[in-house]
């Protein structure tokens, strides 16, 4: 067990020193790379609070949807391989909520101000 | 320096130029280079804009018709009364300068988060669509006998190139599987009529000014092929830069823009039409994941590159609002 802060609180620690502190500082090219590098670290730290918990579900819907089992990645890859060949499509039962579950808590790492992914967020909420 | 070079050569196709001002580079990789600059004339000053491969950059792009025939397409719209910027030189190789074409200067905005909210182009916004849409017949209208020679796009063998790049990215998404399927159960064969299509129609490729579209830029993926594919491509959301509800570029109505493009007497085929949004909603998708294969691959390292391969999860929950749509 590593010890405290967690990566979560460092990476947010660095985001803040660069949003607030050097921000300022920075002009012209230089200056949107610096917005480019705080929206990475803001996006590591909603993967790192999210990733866990969202990767889970995934699984478990993936085993009822398949009926097999395996880690995340290997259940992608079968879902992909049976949606390729047409074993699977949108008239099988679950598969439209599963990619929209999934689809979902990749907008919210990626871009949660994406309009689109806020339209959904307001269908659900 | 680029303005000695171009002093040395303006003479030779703009009577009476004495010189040349101001040249500052646009943008620049390490394929092709787009400046601009101010031709020196007594009648007053001339503002225009170089596109060029430097010498001995060898060539730019495998699917790209290249500069030459970029310059032609240009000029063949502005002849056609397609608001295009006027070509005023094509390079020579004895100039040294490489190959490219200058072109006269268009004024006017082609960021597209600011046409869609500054105040400036509030009048403009509710006529872009059905202009765009008499634009984009104008463009398919061109004489098929005077354009310069271009590789031909099939839905059926786009659909084959991104099953193939995706593959290649080995790392399974179901959503894009999902894609790929409605792609080939839907796929409408060889249109009817095949035309110039201009590959990257699209808000952001636009020079808009108050009074509307001023000219049609970025011709590098021009193809021959089915002319829906350009009225698809205006439609994928991620052109739309957050008014979701404005399917052509943000600005409009699909039903607007097709009304423009029948005023010419051409047609519309709805369905197709919608195959290609789906197609080039894939397709950036796709261009997003080879983005993050160039941050991995590239010495540069760029984060900007890195940024762009989460942006692909946006296509995807745009595929399926486009194929299983909740809620409605």
């Amino acid at each position: 067990m590593q010890d405290e802060p967690t990566p979560i609180e460092l990476t947010k620690a660095v985001a803040d020193f660069l949003r607030n502190d050097i921000t300022p500082l920075i002009s012209g090219h230089q200056a949107f790379k610096l917005r480019v590098a705080v929206n990475i670290l803001d996006l590591v730290a909603r993967q790192l609070t999210r990733e866990e918990g969202s990767d889970a579900r995934e699984v478990e819907r993936l085993r009822t949807l398949l009926g097999t089992e395996g880690s995340v990645a290997e259940l992608n890859r079968v879902l992909a391989e049976r949606i390729a060949k047409g074993e699977v499509d949108l008239a099988t039962p679950g598969l439209s909520e599963h990619l929209w579950a999934t689809t979902m808590d990749k907008l919210a790492v990626d871009q949660p101000n994406y309009a689109s992914y806020k339209r959904e967020l307001g269908r659900e909420g | 320096m680029i303005e000695a070079e171009l002093s040395r050569i303006v003479l030779r196709w703009c009577p009476g130029a004495t010189g040349v001002a101001g040249a500052a580079k646009l943008s620049g990789g390490a394929s092709q280079e787009t400046w601009r600059f101010d031709i020196l004339h007594p009648d007053g000053n001339i503002g225009a804009i170089l596109r060029r491969a430097p010498p001995g950059s060898g060539p730019s792009s495998m699917r790209g018709p290249g500069l030459e025939a970029e310059a032609t397409l240009m000029q063949l719209a502005h002849d056609a009364g397609v608001p295009s910027p006027r070509v005023l030189h094509v390079l020579t190789p004895d100039e040294n300068l490489g190959a490219g074409f200058i072109m006269a200067r268009v004024e006017g905005e082609t960021i597209a988060r600011k046409i869609l909210r500054d105040e400036e182009f509030a009048a403009a916004r509710p006529i872009l669509a059905r202009q765009i849409g008499r634009i984009a017949a104008g463009l398919h209208g061109l004489p098929a006998a005077r354009l310069p020679k271009l590789r031909q796009v099939t839905s059926t063998g786009e659909i084959a190139d991104l099953a193939r790049e995706y593959r290649g990215f080995g790392r399974p998404r179901p959503v894009v599987e999902l894609a790929l399927r409605w792609l080939s159960d839907h796929d409408p064969g060889l249109s009817a009529e095949v035309t110039l299509v201009h590959g990257d129609f699209r808000n952001g490729n636009l020079i808009i000014g108050a009074d509307g579209v001023r000219a049609v830029l970025d011709w590098e993926l021009a193809h021959l092929g089915d002319p829906m594919e350009d009225l698809g491509w205006i439609c994928v959301n991620s052109w739309r830069f957050g008014e979701i509800d404005q399917p052509v570029g943000g600005f409009g109505s699909r039903e607007d823009m097709f009304a423009g493009y029948e005023e010419s007497g051409r047609k519309v085929d709805p369905d197709r039409v919608m195959f290609w949004e789906v197609m080039g909603t894939l397709r950036w998708g796709i261009m997003c994941s080879r983005m993050m294969q160039r941050f991995r691959t590239w010495p540069d390292h760029s984060m900007e590159h890195a940024m762009i391969g989460r942006r692909a999860s946006e296509t995807e929950i745009d595929l399926l609002r486009l194929l299983a749509p909740r809620g409605r």
